[in-house]
């Protein structure tokens, strides 16, 4: 009988140890920059190289809607590093098979490198477009939700690690070229997927927010095959859903002229 | 058994010649069958309707009224892309309905370092906004002087590409056997300064060419040998072949003709400050009239250009050229001029592009204007089109002309000065 409350002492406490280290919750991390590289890293970087097939659906205010539908080649230079983008058109008509590729630096001081190919003119662009945060392809993505804003933009600060996710605060560090104040991530703890983005106005209100609707495993990496971006003061949306995911496809340097005028078979089929 | 077996042997002969036969029959039954399983088909259909601004006596008040039907037709095998483009126009300016086929050609990579593209294509190189150097392909200017999308000013070329990559260089050779000029303005639609008559001419004096047409030896050679570095591109140019416009007359002036030509040049293309900056460079090298004493051709020339496009604004983009032609052996040339009337040696000409998208891009709205300082003269091309929905476009533009004298490159266009609408459905 003497032995119960010791009992109850090692049960209560044990208790408390297995709260403390739920199996089924991960680990907790404290440090912003560990969780911002691997969010970063699963958003943009997985595998050695990539391929999918994305649809868009843009709706305005008003409800019309819009369509762009594209195949997106990439391959990292690095992991969380430099990368190429070529991106084959096919939907809507009049852009069908024009080519958009890019070269994404991650260093300070280097513009990104882009180029257009016109097929009807067999014409390569070069593209002075140096302002990231301008609207992709007409819709209410950015350049820059694309193909990942860079870390070293912003500071980073851990302001909340709920039992789902860490939710990180980013402040721009050179607040004149962006439109926004700040954004908050929230990532999930385990799997790193960014699975919302609030970005917030000069004004500190929310205005745009970008969330992951739909997460799959494929090949191993948890991957975002559906997100909506939501205009707050547009009233206009954009969906974009990928589908054909694949990684690790061996892709061979494919992002040169001689592929923008002639676009690889994997690339379009 | 001797007679037996010569005959088993021939038997077997037969039958592999035949079962060769039938195999080769089937691989090219099967290849039509899969070009037809991976067709693809796409186009538009478009209007286009527009007005002289100013009365031209020479030429109608319409300066373009047509209908279009655009079909692509795209398929692929296992070693070949093939693809056919071709508008089927009904034209109201010259009363007649048109075919004209864009492109038609198969495309085969024999060597994983080669390419090959056989047949009709458009092509494009140099590194120009709509000045070019050292693109020697055809140009259609009626199409773009009176409105046409801009797709139209580059006509297409009979020609074999053959295009080799290694990590030095890369290089393309372009034969076109039989020479493919361009689409000049030779006054069936658009007025143009006739030096023999001393006066603007059009309808009255449509101009009649004598047409280097011999295949295989009135033929062009290009070759662009290129390479980038740290993203900056270079690139080396040749061409053999003749002027693609009319380069000069025949000795008794009744006829145009297309001297011969040789052009050497080169260009880069890079980042230059936020924007991106390109330079080019071409010697003309006017092969019948070297020396430049004869003045029915063409006097040699060197041509050179500088361009720097930036973003200046949200979707709002500037672009800034200068080029210069240099007549190589001017005082030849004004010795033997049959015409009081010569030009400057130089002829300097500045454009500048504003491109601004509105609308969700959905809006753009854009001015190219060519001024050239010593003709005195300019050629704007504003434009506006709106995208209606994804598959339907509206457009209006106009081409304007101006200059201090009748004779210069665009001054001569005066009376051509146009206003353009379009509505266009793709599918």
């Amino acid at each position: 009988m003497k032995l119960l409350p010791v009992f109850a002492i090692v049960l209560v406490f044990s208790a408390a140890l297995f709260a403390a280290d739920d199996p089924n919750l991960p680990e907790k991390i404290t440090d912003v920059e560990t969780i911002v590289n691997k969010a970063n890293i699963v958003a943009y970087y997985q595998g050695e190289d990539g391929k999918a097939k994305v649809k868009m659906t843009i709706t305005s205010k008003r409800g019309q809607k819009r369509f762009r539908e594209f195949i997106i080649l990439r391959k990292d230079i690095q992991d969380g590093g430099d990368q190429k983008y070529y991106v084959y058109f096919l939907k809507p008509a009049d852009v069908r098979k024009m080519v958009f590729m890019v070269y994404k630096y991650t260093g300070k001081n280097k513009e990104d490198d882009r180029w257009l190919y016109l097929p009807g003119l067999d014409l390569v662009k070069r593209i002075a477009a140096s302002d990231k945060r301008t609207s992709f392809v007409g819709s209410d993505f950015l350049y820059e939700d694309v193909s990942g804003r860079g870390l070293a933009e912003d500071t980073h600060e851990l302001v909340e690690t709920t039992d789902k996710y860490y939710i990180v605060r980013n402040v721009p560090k050179r607040p004149d070229t962006v439109e926004f104040s700040y954004y908050n991530v929230s990532i999930d703890r385990k799997t790193f997927v960014p699975m919302k983005m609030e970005f917030y106005d000069k004004n500190s209100m929310l205005y745009r927010v970008i969330e992951s609707t739909k997460v799959e495993t494929i090949q191993g990496f948890p991957t975002v095959v559906k997100s909506v971006v939501s205009d707050l003061n547009t009233g206009g949306k954009t969906e974009m859903e990928f589908t054909n995911v694949k990684y690790n496809i061996n892709l061979k340097d494919i992002f040169t002229e001689r592929y923008l005028r002639r676009p690889p078979r994997e690339a379009i089929r | 058994m001797i007679c037996s077996k010569r005959l088993r042997a021939a038997v077997l002969v037969l039958a592999a010649a035949f079962s060769s036969v039938v195999v080769a029959q089937q691989e090219a039954e099967n290849d039509f069958a899969a070009i037809l399983s991976n067709l693809e088909v796409h186009g538009f259909y478009e209007i286009r309707s527009g007005y002289r601004l100013r009365k031209d006596k020479y030429e109608k008040d319409m300066s373009i009224m047509e209908q279009r039907l655009q079909f692509a037709l795209s398929s692929y095998i296992d070693w070949a892309d093939f693809k056919a483009k071709g508008d089927i126009i009904g034209d109201m300016v010259t009363e007649q309905a048109e075919f004209d086929l864009r492109e038609a050609y198969m495309f085969t990579m024999p060597l994983d370092f080669m390419d090959l593209k056989i047949g009709r294509q458009i092509l494009t190189w140099g590194t120009g906004d709509l000045v070019f150097i050292n693109d020697m392909f055809p140009k259609d200017w009626q199409s773009f002087f009176i409105g046409r999308d801009t797709e139209y000013l580059k006509a297409p070329s009979d020609a074999v590409k053959l295009s080799m990559f290694s990590k030095w260089a890369n290089l393309d050779i372009v034969y076109t056997p039989q020479f493919d000029s361009d689409r000049f303005i030779n006054g069936e639609r658009i007025s143009y300064w006739n030096s023999n008559l001393g006066r603007l001419a059009g309808q009255d004096a449509i101009q009649h060419t004598d047409k280097p047409s011999r295949w295989f030896r009135d033929d062009e050679i290009a070759v662009r040998l290129y390479k980038n570095i740290n993203s900056y591109e270079l690139a080396l140019y040749g061409y053999r072949g003749y002027w693609k416009s009319p380069g000069g007359q025949n000795a008794a002036a009744t006829q145009a003709i297309f001297p011969d030509l040789n052009v050497y040049g080169a260009s880069v293309r890079g980042d230059v400050g936020k924007g991106i900056g390109n330079m080019e460079f071409g010697y003309y090298e006017s092969d019948d009239d070297r020396s430049g004493k004869n003045g029915n051709i063409n006097n040699s020339e060197l041509r050179f250009l500088a361009g720097y496009v930036q973003e200046i604004g949200k979707d709002f983009t500037a672009g800034l050229q200068y080029y210069v032609e240099y007549m190589t052996d001017y005082s030849q040339y004004k010795d033997s001029s049959p015409s009081g009337l010569t030009r400057d040696r130089d002829r300097h000409l500045v454009t500048v592009r504003l491109t601004k998208l509105l609308i969700n891009q959905n809006l753009r709205c854009s001015l190219f204007t060519y001024f050239s300082p010593s003709d005195k003269d300019v050629y704007m091309r504003p434009n506006v089109n709106y995208k209606v929905s994804d598959n339907l476009a509206v457009e209006a533009g106009a081409n304007i002309f101006f200059g201090d004298y009748p004779s210069t490159f665009f001054g001569q266009f005066r009376n051509d000065t146009n206003l353009y609408t379009a509505l266009r459905y793709s599918f």
